[in-house]
């Protein structure tokens, strides 16, 4: 594990439905997530993924990449939300490791869809 | 109009979220986790747990529950018409088990004005029923046009 090295990168394209059992999954029932009517209404495109489904995305990525999806490994990880995800569109997790500190490493990691950045200046940092 | 900040330094009381292993499997499922300590009693404590254990992003099942007093407090103020999810920080400590019951205190650190944006930033931090604790959170909510 070096500076500079990429993590490899998990692809996903949730379902139409996805934002509906992460609803169901997380209670997170925000109309914008799960109804494409509402979602126009406030003057988005369709409903739209939630941030923190993209961002548990983001840990799944770093968690496996790294720790072999050990649960305990990742310690801290920070993100901003910028452009709105969407269902039926691939996602693209992708890292680059930062810094190396005896067994701690930090990754910068980005999630993208095209090439609209849904998730950016993500930093993981895990205990290996 | 100037930014509303009376609520900076505002705590609200902890609420307990009991975690469970159909919750876990759950949400290890709609992220499409596959590891079997997240699925099967077995495999978790032949990997060192006490019971099924939670992904690490399963935080927002028992913390977010108790952020909603926090968020939607007249007192605070925020126009949800507007509001955004603009950042995120988790950091954990002990992992988080079935049959845990994990309870989140939230506080309002920082709200201010940038750019006609308002910033309103809330702390919270889970601890378990040994008193361990299990995640410090910092939630960003940004609302357009204040």
């Amino acid at each position: 594990m070096n500076v500079g090295d990429q993590i490899p990168e998990l692809k996903v394209t949730p379902d139409k439905y996805l934002p509906h059992r992460y609803a169901g999954a997380s209670g997170d029932f925000n109309p914008i997530h799960i109804d494409v009517d509402f979602a126009k209404m406030v003057g988005l495109p369709s409903n739209i993924l939630h941030g923190l489904y993209s961002m548990g995305l983001v840990a799944r990525a770093n968690a496996t990449a790294l720790a072999d999806g050990d649960p305990r490994a990742l310690k801290r990880l920070s993100v901003q939300f910028r452009g709105m995800g969407l269902p039926e569109q691939e996602i693209v997790v992708s890292g680059t490791v930062k810094s190396v500190d005896d067994n701690r490493v930090v990754v910068d990691t980005v999630a993208t869809q095209g090439d609209n950045q849904i998730i950016r200046n993500a930093e993981a940092e895990l205990e290996l | 109009m100037a930014i509303k900040t009376d609520a900076i330094g505002k705590e609200w009381p902890g609420s307990t979220y009991q975690v469970g292993r159909e919750k876990i499997k759950e949400y290890a499922t709609a992220l499409g986790i596959e590891n079997p300590v997240h699925f099967d009693v077995e495999a978790a404590r032949a990997a060192g747990f006490r019971d099924v254990v939670a992904p690490p992003m399963f935080c927002v099942v028992y913390a977010l529950p108790a952020m909603a007093p926090a968020i939607l407090d007249p007192e605070v103020g925020i126009n949800f018409a507007t509001m955004v999810h603009g950042g995120q920080v988790f950091e954990w400590g002990e992992v988080a088990c079935s049959g845990d019951e994990i309870t989140t205190t939230p506080k309002c650190v920082e709200i201010y004005e940038k750019d006609g944006k308002g910033f309103y930033v809330f702390e919270s931090v889970s601890v378990n029923q040994d008193g361990e604790q299990v995640l410090r959170a910092v939630w960003t909510n940004i609302v357009r046009g204040v």
